[in-house]
Order: C-alpha cells, then structure tokens, then sequence
C-alpha cells in the first residue's frame, strides 16, 4: 500500500507499512496543491500545481509519465471515472494572480503519446468558487459536482446541465457560524456532507428540489470541522478538526459514533484507502497518522514538528546530535538531521494541552544544553497579562539508564521578569555545575549544582548562587567565552565582563548609542575578541587583551552565532526585507563567504551542527562548511542548510533522478552543474528508470532496483537473467558502449512484449520517439556524440579539481 | 401620545396549563388543544391561528387523547369516559363509559366509521359512529397490559397497537391479533419500554416512538425491524405522520422534535429510506403532542406553550405563514378591571381574585408604591366546573361569573376596609340573544358606557348591536343594527362612550370603526381601509385583546396585544408603507416642527412585555398587567436534565 502526500513541489510516497518515504515524485515547480488517483489506473495519480502542470505519474516506481500544460495556476484537481479523459480543476477565474475569485474547469486531456502536452480544451463547469480544494466534491457515480461557497451550495447535475444551490444564514441566533468549510459526497447514495465554521456537519438530501431540499444536523465539534470523508462503502462518516479527534459517524445512524482521541495536532485532512482498511489523517504539526479503521493507530509519520511559532534556539543535542526545538505544545523535539526524522519529544511542561484557540498555556520559551549534554535547563512561561506572568525554570539531568533527559529541579518565578537568556559555561570536561539566567527585572542570576543539604537520598539540586546587577539596567543577553572563564552580560548599551570564578566584574564595555542584541566569544585562535551586534545596526569587535574597540562595521545583525569547531561566525543580517548571511573570521576583515537575499525576512534561528567527519574541501567558497553544517530557520517556519558542491554531487548522483539522457547536450561541466534542469525539460529520464539496474552493472545497487522493482515494469524474465548475473560480476573497465547497445536491445524487446499492457508501453514509447523530443528540448546529436558523451561522464573529473585549485 | 402614571401590576399568578393531546381537523383548519386542567381549545389555523373557542375544563376530566370526526370532536381521559363535545354551546354533549379503566388513546379509522379506544385492561374497544351518539360495537383480543397507543392502517383493515414492551397488529374485521413483535431494550432488558406512540402508513410500515427514546420503523407485514433512530436519551412521547406520509416528526422529553423524512437514497428511484433529517428546539419541557400539517409542525407539552414552526420547504419565503409562533397567553382578557373604583379582577379557572391597586404620590420616572396592593377577596367556585368568564362592574360593586352550568351574581360592599359580599339571586333571562342564521357561540360582549347599547359578537364574525335602553322598558332585547360580516373573526369589541362608534379588532390585525347612529363606516374607518394597514403591524402575531377609550380625549383608542400597547390618535395621519411604525424613539430625537410631519397615528409602546391587560382607570392612570415568561418558567417543574456542553 502507498500513501501519496504532497509536500511542497513534490510528492512523496510513503509505504504505509513502514512509514517509509520510497520515494519523491519531483518536478513541479511550485506548491502543489492537489494529488489524486486516475480513476482509470489505481497505480497512477495525478498531481497539479501552481505552476499550471497536472502530472500523471507512476507512484509506485516514481516516474514521470506524462505532463499537461495548463497554464493557469491550479488549486485543486477533481476527477470520476464515469468522466473519461477529463480531470476537472480549480483555477482563477481572471488570469491576474491576485484575483480572488475561482471556477471550476474541466480539461478534457488529449490522447497521445508525448510526454509534455498542452491541454487546450477548457470548458467552465463553475464560476465563482472557492479556491480550497476540500470545499468542491464529486457526487455518486460522477452524476453532479458540488461546490460550497462561504454560505453557499452548489449542486452542478453533468446530465441535466443544471445546478442548484442553497443557501445558509449567515449567523444563526445561538452564534453559530454556518459558513461552510469542506464537503464530501457519499459514494453510493445521494447524500452531501458539509462541514461547518461552528463544528456542525449538516447532511444534504433531496438537493434536486429547488425547495423540498432537506438536511440534518449532526453536531460535536466544538469548533470548524476541518475535513470530512465517506469511507468507500459509505457505511462511516469522518470527521475531524482541531480537537484532533477523528470521529467516526455511522451513517443513517448517527447517534451512533467512535471517537480516536488525541492523535496529535488539529487535523487538517483525512483521507481514506480505496479499499477502506486505512484510515489517514494529516495534522497541522507536520504529522500523518494511519489508523486501521479507526480502530488504532498503525503508524505515524512525522517529520519536523512544526508547532504556532518557535520560542527557543535551534540547538544541537551533544550526545545524538540531534537538532531540539520547540514541537508538540509544551514539548520539545528531538529531531535527527541525518535521517531526517524526529526521534522523541520530552515533555516539558507536564500539563495536558487542551485544543482549543485562545487559551493561555504554559510554552517552553527558551532552553540550553551544557557542553557535555548532560544537563538541559528549560524556561516556560504562561502569560496572562503582562503583570500575572507565570515563570518556570527547570533543569534536566540525562539518564544513562533511560537514554533521556529527567526533571531534577524545578525553579518557579527564578526571576520576577522574563528571561532573556539563559546560558551554560563551555566546559568540555568533567562537570558542568553553572548556569547564568538574565532576566527583564534587571539581573542576572548564576546558578549551582549544590550537594543534597539534608537527607543522603535526594540527588543533587540547583540552587541560586549569585544575583549580579549592573546599574539597574536590563540584561539582554549573555555568553561565556570558550574556556568559561569570563562571562559577558550585555546590559543596553554597555557590556559587562565577569569573572565566574569570584564574580568579579572585570571590565565595561560600551559603544553608544544602541543596545547590545547579541554577544558572542570567538573561538579558537580568535578566542580574544568578543563580538557583539546592537540595535543600532552596528557590529561590534573588541578585543579582550586590550580591552578596546577592534572593528566596527555597519549592518543590521538579526543572529550571530559562532561554530564551535572553528573560528568561523555567522552574521544574519536582515536588509531591505530579506536576510543576508556573512560568514567571517573575527580576526579577518575580509568576510569568508556572503550569501545576499538568503530569502525573505528576518532569520531569528540558527545552529552550527558540527560534522561527524571533516570535510577536507578545496574550494573557498565552501571552506566554512567543512567543520559544521549551518541549518536555519526562515519566517516560514523552513528548515534550510547550505551544503557544498561536491555534498550536492553526491546527493544527486545517489538520486535516481540524474541519469543524464541522450539528447540533452552534455558536457563535463553539465555533470557538474546540472541538477534540476534535466528533469524539467527532459522527463523522459525519469522514464529510463526502469532499465536503469541494468546500465549499471557493477553495483549492487542494481541488484537492489531490480529486486525492489515491481514486477510488470520489468522485462521478462530470461532477459533479466543474463543482466543479474552479469551485475554480479567484477566488470570494472568495461567499455559502456557495450552496455549502451545491450540496453537498446533489451529495450526494444520489452516493448514488444509488453505491448498489450496500456501502462507499460506508454512508459517505455517515448524512447522510441527521441527526434521529436529532442526537436524541443535541445540540438540533436547524433548517436554517435551521444556516447561518447556517455562515455566522458563515466570518466573521472578529479583532475578539474586540480585545475581549480 | 401624552404621559400616564402606570400601575405596572405582576401579582397576577397566571398559570396556563400543560398541553396533553391536540387533535388537527384538516378540512376545517381547526386545531383541538387539550389541556391539563381538562380545558379544551379550538384554534381556527385559516385565521391567523386564532383561538376562537374555549371549552372550560373539570377538576376531574383528565383528557389523554383528541380525535376529530368529520368535524365532531371525541376525547377520552383517565375518568374512563369518551365525550363528545358540543361545539356550539362549549361543553360535554355526552360521555360513554368504554368500560375498561383508564383510556390512554382514540383513533378513528379513516373512513370514520369506527373510533377505536385503548384501555388500561389491554383491551382495543371499537365505537361505532353514529350521527348523535356513539355506540359500543365490539372488543379486540383482549391483551395483558395496557394499550397506550393505536393507529389504524389507512385501509381501516388493520389497527397498530403500542403497548409496554411490545407492539401488536390487530386485524380490525375478526379482531384477532395478527402479528407482535417484541420492543424490548436489549441493552437493559430489566427496563420495560413503554411504547408511547405508533404510526401505521399506508405501505404496511409501522413507526414506534418508545421510552428507550428510539423511533423503529418496522415492516408490518412480516414484523421485521427496518431502522432504528435513537434520537433522545430520554423518551419519544409522540409522533405524527404528514399527510402524505412523507414526513414523520417525533416529540421528546428533552422538548426536541425531530423530522423523518422518506428520501430516495438515489435520485430517480424509488427506494425511499426513513431519514432522519431536522431537529427543532422549540420547547424547554417534554412535547406530549405533535400535529403535523402540510406546512408546519405543531407542538406543544409541559411548558404550556403551542408552537407551529412552517416547514420552509413548503411554505414561501418571509410571508406571514413562513414565522415561527409561539402561543403562550389566551387569545381573551382574564382581567377585568373596575375603572371607577380602581379595582382588579382576576379569573382564575376555580376562583377569583379582587385586588385594589396600590398608591402613590410622589412624581417621577419611577415612582415608590406608598401603598401595596391587596387581595380583597378570593371567590371560590363551588363544583367541579371552571370558570369560563367573569367582569366586575366599573364601579367595583357587582362582581359575575359564570361556568358551563350557571351564572353567578355577588354585591360588593367596601367601606373603610369592612368588605361585605353578598349573592344576588339571579332572574331568570326570557331575553334571549340569538344570531340569525348562525349557531356560532358569541365569544365578545361589550356594553357601552351610558348602558344603552350591548354588541355581541360570534365566532362566525358576526357583530350585533343590541339597544339595552329598550330593554328597561319592554323585557326583551331590541336588535339596533348587525355590522357586515368581515372574513376574520373578531378578537375585540368595544363602543366608545362619547362619539358612539364601535371599534372592532379582527384576528387579521384589521380595525373597523362602525357608526351606530348611521349605521355605516365612519370616514376614518374607510380611509384606513383605502390605504391599508402597515406591513408591520400586519405582521404582528398576536391578536387585540382589549380596546379601551379615554374620556378626555375621544379621539385615542388604546389597544393592546401580547408585546405592545397602541395609542390610535385619530385626528393624525395613518403611517405610509414604506414610513417607520415605531417611531417614538426617533420622534423624541428631532425638533418640534419636524416631529409634527413625522408623527402618524399609531403610537405603539413595547415598554411592556407579556401583556396580558391593559386598561384606562376614569384617574387617567394606566393599568398593565404582565406575566413574565422567567414567573411561568420558575412555576414549571424542572426539565429533563441534559448534558450541555462546557458545562
């Protein structure tokens, strides 16, 4: 079974047996905003986008099969199979993008074999509708098509050309508000179900009457319901919202229904298997659900868990390195960047989260790890108003035995006003027994690790070591330099530098006007400047050793961060709307590497994520990264990272999607270079994938694609034979136009035999027909320059990078 | 419109009565409403819902079920009795005795042949209908337990019996019981179900409404179950059936009425599936009767109130019949007011009250009561009969009443605080008011002030002028003119005491203004009739009970309705259409010059709420006699309790 998700400008389909993502069906090139199953083939789907495509692919092997122009942007994409070689789209009605009015179109797909067609036939089926594709529904048996609009439904009936709609109160007098929110129509009976703002589902009969039209109510939600779905008998009716409930309603029998709580996030879509054993919900935080009808949950699939808004630091767990960040409400996350999946969530908070819009609730505002990772110290805070603000300071000792952090001290109120930071000391060896909170009331607190006063039992607790003040000012922000010996407090305009030893305040700092935002220590050799960024775009470097004022520069630094591993800082600096990002030496004038317009707005969280092995890379441009990675955060809530060439080359080269096909021109650097370009203009590589094990023989790789290949895309099985025992032997230097003939060979034999089956041959046509692809898409070569073409790309390029060098 | 100092009166402890059965006569229009206190009502539904006949009830009569035929009307109650009514002259015409202990239920079958009756000896006794009486004809199988409910099959071949735990079928020619079938709770099978209401259609389907709060729709041919809709926690107390037998509405005790509808489940065929499809809140208390016409739901239970909410599939859009109406009062003044003497009658249905307003001296907004109103006497009625109307004289010296069976005189005497009553004789009338051509019962009497004038009117719209002043001199009545018949009965009549014009309220919110001295319209009537009421008070719902004149200015008429109090000031001019009727706060805003333009005749008060009187003291002062909804509601016996929730 396969679960299709669309998920940015790909769709990704995941195993629902091992919540395994096999594969992501990628060349959109904007939001997609729809997937669907063609009516006609359960093991294709459609999928539309922005960029005004629909896609038909073949999911279970992730290929391309063929591409319709649109040319208008698409919200949403309907299809029936009594409504052959038509899917049905929502598009903007005026072609302005800013347009706020929809219609319904239906897009009768040409039949031929070429891979990028242009669909002209558009006839409007609806105008005026709304753009959220859970809001339009195909009825039994593709006889009619609804649409609801904020207080309106439209029933269109394909046999009498007819529509009918019907109207809702605006608000009726108890508040409810009636303004539709999803519909769904039930497989085999005439019966709509609509969800509402106000959490009630109403279900529409008898909607071929102007007037005797008649619904009833069924009411749990307390608030909008979200999705709804038939089960494909139309026995069951679900529901679900923000409550994160999935309901199960029995159909004619409403009173009758099954409840599965807490499954995590408000759930925004529901969708059910063909079959009707799967259940599958999507929530608002990042997270799929597959539930054995409604009886239990099977598997979840949850990426990084995206909760309202970010509070803490992206931080890296010392022990897993593992990225922790806010995610489940009162939560947080621990996520694996190198296999891309959360690994836990502790909970903070320790209080039940209530789903409801508008309730205070205690957040996790703010949390550090020591160097060693033994000890995480968390801030939650519940504000009601701003006088009544509820403060709570706890750190968490890891436990060997349970491989997780564990609550050792509670602090309630630490502070009298918010934390502003809060910061553990860089000691890499032996124990960490400090930490340094500032807060808005004006101090700064150190924290220690005091042995049990009274009975032996109890294991050690934090307790307040020292309160420092600095001229009723207010403490921003704070940081210890790398071997823990001083201490700087950004007070406003002035920095104070103390001693942790003796709490001493060493020396002041200041550069008015302009209160200190960030502080931080150089590492390493530059381990003697102290750089700090105030809020009146200025950048400040000071040197310790003379206690003066090293360089100043102008920019609006949102984050500074330093890599612990090198010297190197990171400066994101937000100018006229978008972020730019420097990467410096404070000890050098010259910045290392600059990236303008990173992308739109302020950049507030960053980390350094120290490399499991050194990169040892030549280029310049890309030395930074050779200790850590640098992952950031934009205002969309989107993890991104930088990596470097020669990391993109593999990544891509272990993709699949690179096989770099006949007819595009080819040169050394296109192999370099090229990414995403060849699946856009040329989906026939993706095509190719099929006979792909076999081009490459000396892998086990091959080996592997051949096994996990389904069986009827493969060719029979006495021409598979000879290739599988040809992979396995040692062939190093085989000459690969050997292997390229082969390969045609066998190509053209599969498409004899699979002549009868209709997906097959559509997959394998387009080989047949490389003239007329390569008309449009590049200058023809001939077979000849094709392979030896082929062959350069079988050469080893190192010596380029000697020559760059 | 000028100032009055109100007497805001709310010691009238007005109890109306819960509703226990309704019975609806659809050539007719009429709906039959049995109350509690065995009072049944008669509404005329093709006259804006007009209550135009009452017929007292008994302490002893406890009605369980109404039935029409062909325009008969049968009850019969846990007295063990069925009675048929008199529709003329408003009381019992006879009673048989079914002879089987309580009955809970009458139906008659649709050819109105047969009334079938359900008794607590488990027995179904058939009646047949003959023109003057009825006549016991045979029992069915006798059963063990009660029969709480019955339907007859449209045919007449076959009659439904609900019944504790079961429901069985009775084949109406041999009597026999055909079929049972067995409602037992299966989740609680300790618990009886009580089989509150079936439904027989003409498809051999029957529906039961139990007390396992389910309608279960069965087939009666082989018994089989077909659906099952649990609708309440709580009980399904009724059910009723549309015309058509396309709609089915259930009455619960959590005061919810839930429509069925048979839908086709696919457009085009005719598999139709019982759905069910709205819910409506209209009552707080359990609904114990359900009628379902073609345009609305009728309802009514323990919170006393009749509600008739219109499908709005059926009926057009924002039109006077697509409102939702609650009746909660009696469409007839239950006070009556001595305006000389300052005193208050109030009608109780087994006794009368007598208050004397309260005083006050001061000026002001609100003024302090220096005085507290008092209870002069609390007239008991002896026998079993309620009171179906009463008036004490202006004066305040001649208090009357009167029930089903008798009239009855007292003399007042009030002299510093000495209270003396004493029963007068009363000669027997030879005077006779008869209406010719009509045996509508007259529901309005209305004499005017000097006594020399008596309009009576009857259900059937007719208005006559009787001259009482001949009376004095010859003893019988001496018709002075008759009114022509308007179309909608009227609800209040009143002569005024200087100019001589009878005014007439009509259930349709229209007003006639009739000369007695020429006999004709008066010029004011006409006009209003030439340029029409407004739409808004037009739309009003509840109709005029009381028109009352005041002497210093003849040319005010007060009225009032259940949710205002009206001042027609004759001598302006009448509100244009598309102009604001209730304009009175918009008229204290603009200036003097502009307020005259303005102005228009009707001057309409929504001050008071729940009106149940009002009327104009010879002081000038006003009287107003509400009865809030909350002083009802708190007298009520607690509802079914209800999760809600976020509670």
């Amino acid at each position: 079974m396969f679960l299709l998700c669309a998920s940015g400008e790909s769709v990704k389909v995941f195993s629902t047996a091992t919540e395994e993502c096999l594969h992501a069906l990628q060349g959109h090139t904007d939001l997609i905003t729809g997937v669907l199953l063609r009516p006609s083939n359960h093991l294709q789907a459609y999928s539309c986008s922005l960029d005004g495509t629909v896609r038909l692919w073949d999911f279970t092997d992730g290929i391309l099969i063929r591409t319709y122009s649109i040319g208008y942007p698409i919200y949403g994409i309907y299809a029936s199979a009594k409504h052959e070689g038509v899917i049905f789209i929502i598009t903007p009605m005026h072609t302005d993008t800013n347009s706020e009015l929809f219609q319904l179109v239906a897009v009768h797909l040409p039949q031929c074999g070429e891979q990028l067609v242009e669909a002209k036939e558009l006839s409007a089926v609806l105008s005026n509708i709304s753009s959220n594709p859970a809001a339009s529904a195909f009825g039994r048996e593709g006889q009619y098509i609804v649409s609801a609009k904020p207080l309106q439904l439209e029933v269109y009936f394909f046999k009498k050309h007819k529509s009918y709609s019907f109207f809702l109160k605006k608000d009726n007098q108890k508040g409810g508000k009636n303004t539709f929110t999803c519909i769904t129509c039930h497989p085999t009976e005439d019966c709509i179900a609509s969800g509402h703002e106000d959490g009630k589902i109403r279900l529409w009969r008898n909607f071929n009457h102007r007037k005797e039209y008649t619904y009833s109510t069924l009411h749990w939600h307390h608030s909008a319901v979200s999705s709804l779905r038939f089960t494909p008998e139309g026995t069951n009716l679900l529901s679900g919202g923000v409550e994160s409930v999935l309901v199960q309603w029995r159909y004619n029998q409403e009173s009758q229904r099954d409840f599965l709580p807490r499954l995590g996030g408000a759930i925004t879509h529901i969708s059910v298997s063909p079959d009707g054993a799967l259940f599958c919900t999507s929530h608002s935080d990042n997270k799929i659900t597959i539930i054995q009808s409604c009886v239990k949950v099977s598997a979840v699939i949850q990426g990084l868990v995206k909760g309202d808004r970010i509070r803490t630091d992206l931080m890296i767990e010392p022990r897993s390195k593992a990225l922790v960040l806010n995610g489940k409400p009162g939560h947080l996350q621990f996520y694996s960047l190198q296999r891309d999946k959360l690994l836990y969530n502790l909970d903070i908070v320790q209080q039940e989260y209530i789903h409801e819009s508008g309730l205070e609730q205690f957040e996790v505002v703010m949390a550090a790890f020591d160097a060693s990772g033994s000890w995480l110290a968390t801030v939650e805070e519940r504000k009601q108003k701003a006088p009544e603000l509820e403060l709570n300071l706890k750190l968490w000792a890891f436990d060997d035995q349970k491989q997780s952090f564990v609550l050792n001290t509670t602090i309630s109120a630490p502070h009298e006003g918010r934390i502003t930071a809060l910061c553990f000391p860089h000691v890499s060896d032996g124990q960490t027994t400090m930490l340094v909170s500032t807060s808005r009331d004006g101090h700064f607190k150190a924290w220690q690790l005091a042995a049990p006063a009274h009975t032996e039992d109890e294991g050690p607790s934090w307790s307040c070591d020292f309160l420092g003040a600095y001229h009723s000012l207010v403490p921003e922000c704070c940081c210890f330099s790398a071997d823990s010996s001083l201490l700087a407090v950004g007070f406003q305009e002035v920095v104070t530098v103390w001693t942790p030893a003796s709490w001493e305040l060493l020396t002041t700092l200041s550069q008015p006007p302009g209160a200190v935002r960030d502080l931080c220590f150089g590492r390493l050799s530059c381990s003697k400047y102290l750089l700090g960024a105030t809020t009146s775009r200025l950048l400040c470097c000071w040197n310790l050793l003379t206690c003066s004022l090293e360089w100043v520069t102008s920019m609006d630094v949102s984050l500074l961060l330093a890599d612990p591993l090198s010297e190197n800082m990171a400066a994101f600096c937000f100018e006229a709307g978008s972020t730019d990002l420097f990467v410096f030496k404070p000890g050098e004038p010259r910045p290392l590497f600059s990236h303008k317009a990173l992308c739109s707005g302020r950049v507030t969280h960053a980390v350094f994520v120290p490399r499991e092995v050194m990169l040892e890379s030549c280029d310049e441009a890309s030395q930074w990264l050779n200790c850590s990675h640098l992952y950031f955060l934009t205002q969309s809530m989107d993890l991104l990272t930088f990596i470097t060439k020669a990391e993109e080359d593999k990544l891509t080269a272990s993709s699949k999607q690179l096989v770099v096909s006949d007819d595009v021109a080819m040169t050394p650097f296109h192999l370099l270079l090229g990414k995403h370009r060849d699946q856009l203009e040329n989906p026939q590589a993706e095509s190719r994938l099929s006979v792909e094990p076999i081009r490459q023989p000396s892998s086990s790789a091959g080996i592997n694609e051949l096994l996990q290949m389904p069986a009827h895309v493969l060719p029979s099985a006495s021409f598979l034979c000879s290739m599988f025992v040809q992979s396995l032997l040692i062939s190093v230097n085989k000459p690969s136009e050997q292997n390229k003939e082969k390969e045609e060979e066998m190509e053209s034999e599969k498409e004899e035999e699979d002549s009868d089956g209709e997906m097959e041959s559509r997959i394998s046509r387009p080989e047949h027909m490389p003239s007329g692809e390569s008309g449009c898409a590049a200058p023809a070569l001939t077979k000849e320059e094709v392979r030896e073409l082929r062959r350069l790309k079988k050469l080893d390029h190192s010596w380029m990078k000697g020559l760059l060098d | 419109m000028g100032e009055f100092v109100v007497h805001r009166v709310r010691f009238f402890d007005y109890m109306p009565s819960a509703i226990r059965a309704m019975a609806f006569n659809g050539s007719t229009q009429r709906l039959a409403v049995a109350r509690g206190d065995g009072a049944v009502e008669i509404f005329n539904f093709a006259d804006n819902y007009f209550q135009e006949k009452v017929i007292p009830g008994r302490s002893d009569r406890a009605i369980e079920a109404l039935c029409w035929v062909r325009g008969r009307l049968f009850s019969a109650g846990l007295s063990g009795e069925i009675i048929e009514y008199d529709l003329e002259k408003l009381r019992p015409r006879y009673s048989v005795e079914a002879y089987g202990g309580p009955i809970w239920t009458i139906s008659s079958n649709s050819q109105e042949t047969l009334l079938g009756v359900g008794c607590e000896d488990g027995t179904v006794k058939m009646f047949e209908i003959l023109e003057e009486r009825i006549q016991f004809q045979r029992n069915l199988d006798r059963q063990k337990g009660r029969i709480i409910s019955l339907s007859w099959h449209p045919s007449g071949a076959q009659i439904a019996a609900g019944m504790i735990d079961m429901i069985r079928i009775f084949d109406a020619e041999t009597g026999k019981s055909t079929l049972k079938r067995s409602s037992q709770n299966r989740t609680a099978p300790k618990t009886h179900v009580v089989v509150w209401s079936v439904a027989f259609l003409s498809n051999d389907t029957v529906i039961s409404g139990d007390s396992a709060g389910k309608v279960q729709i069965w087939d009666a041919v082989t018994g089989t179950l077909i659906r099952n809709h649990l609708i309440t926690k709580w009980d399904v107390l009724g059910l009723a059936v549309s015309q058509d037998e396309s709609s089915v509405i259930a009455g619960t005790s959590e005061g919810t009425v839930v429509q069925f509808q048979a839908l086709a489940s696919t457009m085009g065929q005719e598999n139709n599936q019982w759905v069910r499809t709205r819910t409506f809140k209209n009552h707080t208390h359990d609904v114990r009767a359900l009628v379902h016409t073609d345009t609305a739901v009728v309802s009514g239970g323990m919170d006393t109130q009749l509600v008739v909410r219109p499908l709005l599939d059926k009926v057009e859009k924002n039109t006077q019949e697509s409102a939702l109406r609650k009746i909660l009062f009696p469409h007839k003044s239950l006070v009556c007011c001595a305006r000389k003497a300052g005193l208050l009658l109030f009608q109780f249905p087994d006794h009368l009250e007598l208050w004397r307003l309260g005083e006050s001296r001061q000026a002001g907004d609100r003024l302090p009561v220096m005085k507290n109103p008092e209870k002069l006497i609390q007239l008991q009625n002896k026998g079993e009969d309620h009171i179906c109307c009463s008036a004490v004289s202006p004066c305040g010296s001649w208090v009357a009443f009167s029930t089903v069976s008798s009239v009855r005189l007292y003399k007042l005497q009030l002299s510093n605080g000495n209270i003396s009553i004493k029963k007068m004789l009363l000669r027997a009338f030879s005077a006779f008011l008869s209406f010719p051509g009509s045996s509508q019962p007259i529901h309005l009497l209305s004499a005017s002030e000097n006594g020399n004038w008596l309009a009576a009117a009857n259900t059937d719209g007719q208005i006559h002028v009787f001259n009482l002043h001949k009376l004095k001199v010859s003893s019988y009545l001496f018709l002075h003119c008759t009114l022509p018949v308007y179309s909608s009965c009227p609800t209040a009549i009143a002569i005024h005491p200087t100019t001589g014009h009878l005014l007439s309220a009509h259930a349709d919110q229209q007003i006639f203004e009739f000369s007695l001295k020429l006999k004709e319209y008066t010029a004011w009537s006409r006009s209003l009739q030439r340029e029409g009421l407004h739409p808004l008070w037009l739309q009003r719902d509840t109709p005029i009970t009381h028109i009352a004149f005041n002497r210093n200015k003849p040319a005010h008429v007060f009225l009032h309705d259940a949710f205002m109090f009206c001042i027609i000031d004759q001598s302006l001019p009448l509100p244009q259409a598309r102009k604001k009727l209730y304009n009175q706060m918009d008229l204290k805003t603009i200036s003097p010059q502009k307020r005259m333009q303005e102005s228009h005749a009707f001057k309409i008060c929504k001050m008071f709420q729940h009106l149940l009187s009002i009327h104009l003291l010879d002081d000038s002062s006003l009287v107003v006699v509400e009865r809030p909804l909350a002083d009802i509601v708190s007298q009520l016996p607690p509802p079914v309790r209800q999760k809600k929730f976020a509670t």
